[in-house]
């Protein structure tokens, strides 16, 4: 009975895991905006930076990753493996927020020392666009990393019954 | 409980070598960490621009590159900075106090606290490339110039840091998956072992 709660648990934790990767993507593929500057036309996408573009492809792997451990742990509990595989997504996604919020804070308030200006004056749909993505990429490593210990505590658990 | 008569199961010897293992991964790990916060620290670079001529009198103006200027490497000197400090009180806890254990969660909150360790340095060592990245090629679409061709030496000394932390992040990557083949490690048979004569 309460294996049956674990893995229900479990398989919440990693759905609502899946829909902040998918959200995190979508939101950030499609955020796009243009403005006309002195009759030039400034476009922003996603593709214009490689934090962006990274940001995308850690969240793809992630989401990819809790499809098939979705469907796997359904079958059988792999343990030790899923809590490496776990780590690893974990550093990957904490890692890829990092750097499209490094690149994004550029953004908004420019960086005066070095002759950057803000681009989100010009461009307010993509910020707006781009600090959806960037929320539901910083909600994805968290619930990954309880995720993390909640695999942990249950590939855990058996063996610490067995010592005491 | 796991002691019987008071006394401490023997450690086998795969176990101690296991422990030495970690104990030298983590201080290579904590100097790799310490050296890639300090180097960022310190990096600083003025340089005096001929600005405009007016006449035949040159208008210069000095610029000073610093690593506070940007929050990205503010944070990368942070997290490595508290990487460094938990690698550092790690040596101590193995060094000092080997056996120290409560309620037997030592193994887990070591392996626990490595995992955070983990995901900090990673996060302050790629938001620190990425911002490199920016300072060396520019973003042509944003209208933001590349400052490395002007400050060469603050963008040579940046990049050596992020390198020193990228060893220490694979280090510790090594110590985390140590620690938790340790903690998943069956200790029954120790216990087993003295009952046998």
């Amino acid at each position: 009975m309460a294996v049956e709660i674990k893995k229900f648990f479990f398989i919440v934790l990693r759905l609502l895991a899946l829909a902040a990767t998918v959200v995190a993507i979508v939101v950030m593929v499609r955020s796009h905006d243009s403005a006309q500057v002195l009759n030039l036309t400034f476009t922003a996408k996603y593709n214009n930076t490689p934090a962006f573009k990274y940001f995308v492809i850690a969240e793809a792997i992630a989401s990819v990753y809790t499809i098939i451990v979705i469907f796997l742990s359904s079958k059988s509990l792999l343990g030790g493996l899923i809590v490496i595989l776990d780590m690893v997504i974990t550093v990957l996604l904490s890692s890829s927020i990092s750097a499209a919020l490094a690149i994004a804070q550029v953004g908004k308030k420019g960086n005066s020392h070095a002759g950057w200006l803000p681009i989100c004056g010009q461009v307010p749909k993509f910020c707006d666009q781009v600090t959806i993505a960037l929320i539901a990429g910083f909600v994805a490593p968290v619930i990954y990393f309880v995720l993390l210990l909640c695999s942990l505590h249950a590939v855990l658990s058996p063996i610490l019954a067995a010592k005491l | 409980m796991a002691l019987q008569n008071g006394e401490k199961p023997k450690v086998g010897s795969s176990s101690s070598g296991l422990i030495r293992v970690v104990l030298l991964l983590r201080v290579v790990a904590f100097f790799a960490t310490a050296a890639a916060t300090i180097v960022m620290a310190l990096n600083k670079q003025t340089k005096t621009f001929v600005v405009a001529t007016i006449g035949s009198n040159p208008i210069s103006a000095t610029l000073t590159a610093k690593f506070q200027h940007t929050p990205a490497f503010v944070f990368f000197v942070v997290a490595n900075g508290m990487a460094s400090i938990h690698n550092l009180l790690m040596i101590i806890a193995d060094v000092f106090a080997p056996n120290f254990d409560y309620k037997g969660l030592r193994l887990a909150v070591i392996a626990i606290l490595d995992m955070m360790t983990v995901a900090l340095i990673s996060g302050g060592v790629n938001a620190a490339v990425f911002m490199a990245e920016l300072g060396k090629n520019g973003n042509s679409h944003a209208r933001w110039n590349k400052i490395c061709d002007k400050f060469g030496s603050f963008c040579d000394r940046g990049g050596g840091a992020i390198i020193a932390s990228f060893v220490g992040l694979l280090f510790m990557l090594l110590i985390t998956a140590l620690s938790i083949i340790k903690l998943l490690k069956p200790k029954s048979h120790h216990n087993c072992s003295s009952l046998v004569p």
